[in-house]
């Protein structure tokens, strides 16, 4: 079971809700999916448009847990107000916390999120901070209160998978007992079932189903990758090796004779 | 007197945080607030006076990856 300060979860996939063709094939999704969670955002509301109010009420009838982020916060304030309105508005202590360096990689801001992960661990959040696989930033979150890191595969929304495959082993050899989710980077359901193979407890994503041609059968191709990484994972993988191994048995081979002398 | 409303200029005769909502037609609706970049609880909104100049996000809640 997934485990996210000490609640539960059958599934170990995490789905976005944005970018869907449409709000049908969001819900359809989503169930097709299995995800127990979904991530949510708020955005100014037009007085005209009432945009959110529409959104809420189709999020109420999917029955899942909300995981509010803060995407598009640069600093550690924004993150930290961002949050706190997110609290109010979703009724949940949970944050994913996205503090951003720049726009064109959409890479985490180490410094401002361990800065605004202590102010809302602190304040009674339950952090879940959107990190790199960076070991002493890793350290510090986890130091700050965070109980789940969740670092990135690739670029979020670059569908390039694990291009620092080595770097994300060493953060689960190094983090036992932490809740590991892979948030960002997940292009095909190849990814995933990598990802959990690697022993993480999680993938988060959002863009390689929402922008599949079918996201719904996608959603489906996720879930069967996530759930055979992790049965993989946990009935324990063959170690690579440099040279063959035959695996039929090598004695009593046919036309096999000593060369005579 | 004239604030910035979720970014954009506004002339209005509020002078509570709970009245612009309300003029804005969301008092009822989904949706949190801050001001100068602080969290305003909603509980907090009536008892919140604006100034001229002041700052205000409106938001509700949307699709989010």
């Amino acid at each position: 079971m997934l485990d996210i300060y000490g609640e539960r979860f059958k599934s170990r996939l995490l789905l976005g809700t944005a970018q869907y063709p449409s709000p049908v094939a969001l819900k359809q999704a989503v169930e097709a999916s299995s995800a127990e969670i979904v991530t949510v955002s708020l955005r100014r509301e037009s007085a005209r448009a009432r945009a959110g109010q529409g959104f809420w009420e189709l999020i109420e009838q999917l029955g899942v847990r909300v995981l509010p982020n803060t995407a598009g916060c640069h600093t550690a304030k924004e993150a930290v107000a961002t949050a706190q309105m997110a609290r109010e508005l979703f009724g949940t202590e949970w944050i994913n916390l996205e503090v951003i360096a720049n726009d064109d990689t959409l890479q985490p801001e180490l410094f401002g999120l361990v800065e605004a992960a202590a102010v809302l661990a602190a304040d009674g959040f339950k952090v879940l901070p959107y990190t790199t696989e960076d070991l002493s930033a890793a350290e510090k979150l986890a130091a700050a209160g965070c109980n789940v890191l969740m670092p990135w595969a690739s670029p979020i929304g670059s569908a390039r998978g694990l291009v620092n495959r080595d770097a994300l082993k060493t953060l689960r050899a190094y983090f036992p007992e932490t809740t590991l989710i892979v948030d960002a980077g997940i292009g095909a359901p190849s990814h995933a079932a990598e990802t959990m193979e690697l022993g993480y407890d999680a993938v988060l994503l959002n863009t390689a189903v929402a922008k599949a041609g079918d996201p719904v059968n996608m959603a489906k191709a996720f879930a069967r990758a996530v759930e055979a990484g992790r049965l993989g994972f946990e009935a324990g993988l063959t170690p690579p090796r440099d040279m063959a191994l035959p695996s039929t048995p090598v004695a009593g081979t046919p036309f096999f004779k000593k060369i005579l002398s | 007197m004239q604030i910035l409303v979720n970014g954009e200029p506004l002339t209005t005769d509020a002078s509570t945080l709970a009245e612009l909502c309300a003029t804005l037609g969301l008092a009822q609706a989904k949706v949190a607030t801050a001001v100068n970049g602080s969290f305003v609880a909603s509980a907090k909104r009536e008892c919140t006076q604006l100034s001229p100049k002041d700052e205000i996000e409106i938001v509700a809640p949307r699709q989010g990856g």
